[in-house]
C-alpha cells in the first residue's frame, strides 16, 4: 500500500508530473506530503487539496491507501 | 436528478426536452423550469480565443456535481434537475454547461439553478486551458464571483 498523489492542470505543469506514489508508515499531513515530494517548491497559497476526492485543509492527515490531489483554483462552468 | 460529463458537443434544448419526456411523472406537476446555458466565448481578457481544453478530475468531478445538486434538492422544493458539462476539446460557441431545474414554483427553480451554477463554478474540479489566435496557450486562473457586479 502507499499514498497516491495526483496533480492537475497548471500545477501538473509546474511540478512536471501528473502523479506520485509515497510509501508512508504513519499518517502525514497534506502539507508534509507536499514538502516531501516537492522540496524545492513552496506550496502555492491558492492550491486546493482533495483527500479521497473531498476538499481538505493542509493540516488534514493522510493515511496509507489514500488518494491525495493538489490542484489550482477550479475554472469550470 | 442526472449529472453527466460530455466529450462531444451537445444541444442543451434537445437535452432538456428529451429529459422532460423521459420523466412522465413530472407532467402536470411543474410550474417552473429554469434553464441556464453557459457557452464558450471567442474573447477573454481582451484576447481572441480559438479553442479550449477542459481538464477535469475524473471521479471527483461527478461526486462534487452530485453533491451540489443534492444540496440544492435539500434546500429548495425541486421536482428534478439535469446538469451536463463538457470536457475535453471545445470550440467557441460550444455549450460548456447546462443546468436545468424543474419545480412547482419559479422562486425555487430560479434560486436552485443559480445556486447549482455558482457552486459548480467554485467547487467542481474543472480547469480551462485556452488557445489564443496567436497560437499561445494559457490556463484560466480563476472564476469570478457571479454574485459580484462586474466592473467592465
Amino acid at each position: 500500500m502507499s499514498i497516491k498523489v495526483r496533480y492537475f492542470a497548471s500545477l501538473k505543469e509546474l511540478v512536471g508530473r501528473s502523479d506520485d506514489e509515497l510509501q508512508a508508515d504513519q499518517a502525514l499531513t497534506v502539507r508534509a506530503i507536499w514538502r516531501q515530494l516537492n522540496p524545492e517548491l513552496a506550496l502555492p497559497e491558492n492550491v486546493l487539496a482533495a483527500l479521497n476526492m473531498e476538499y481538505v485543509g493542509y493540516d488534514a492527515r493522510v493515511w496509507d491507501g489514500d488518494e491525495l490531489a493538489f490542484f489550482p483554483p477550479v475554472t469550470g462552468g | 436528478m442526472l449529472v453527466k460529463l460530455c466529450e462531444q458537443p451537445f444541444n442543451p434544448w434537445r437535452e432538456v426536452e428529451a429529459y422532460q419526456a423521459e420523466c412522465p411523472e413530472m407532467a402536470g406537476k411543474y410550474g417552473a423550469t429554469s434553464v441556464f446555458v453557459g457557452s464558450m466565448r471567442d474573447l477573454n481578457q481582451g484576447d481572441a480565443v480559438v479553442g479550449m481544453y477542459l481538464e477535469h478530475y475524473p471521479g471527483m468531478t461527478e461526486q462534487q456535481l452530485q453533491a451540489i445538486v443534492g444540496q440544492a434538492h435539500a434546500q429548495w422544493q425541486l421536482l428534478d434537475s439535469l446538469v451536463i458539462h463538457r470536457i475535453g476539446e471545445v470550440m467557441p460557441e460550444d455549450v460548456l454547461v447546462l443546468v436545468a431545474v424543474w419545480s412547482a414554483h419559479r422562486g425555487d427553480a430560479f434560486d436552485a439553478s443559480r445556486f447549482i451554477m455558482e457552486t459548480l463554478k467554485s467547487k467542481a474540479p474543472f480547469w480551462k486551458k485556452e488557445t489564443l489566435s496567436c497560437g499561445r496557450q494559457r490556463w484560466v486562473e480563476k472564476n469570478t464571483d457571479g454574485y459580484q457586479t462586474r466592473a467592465e
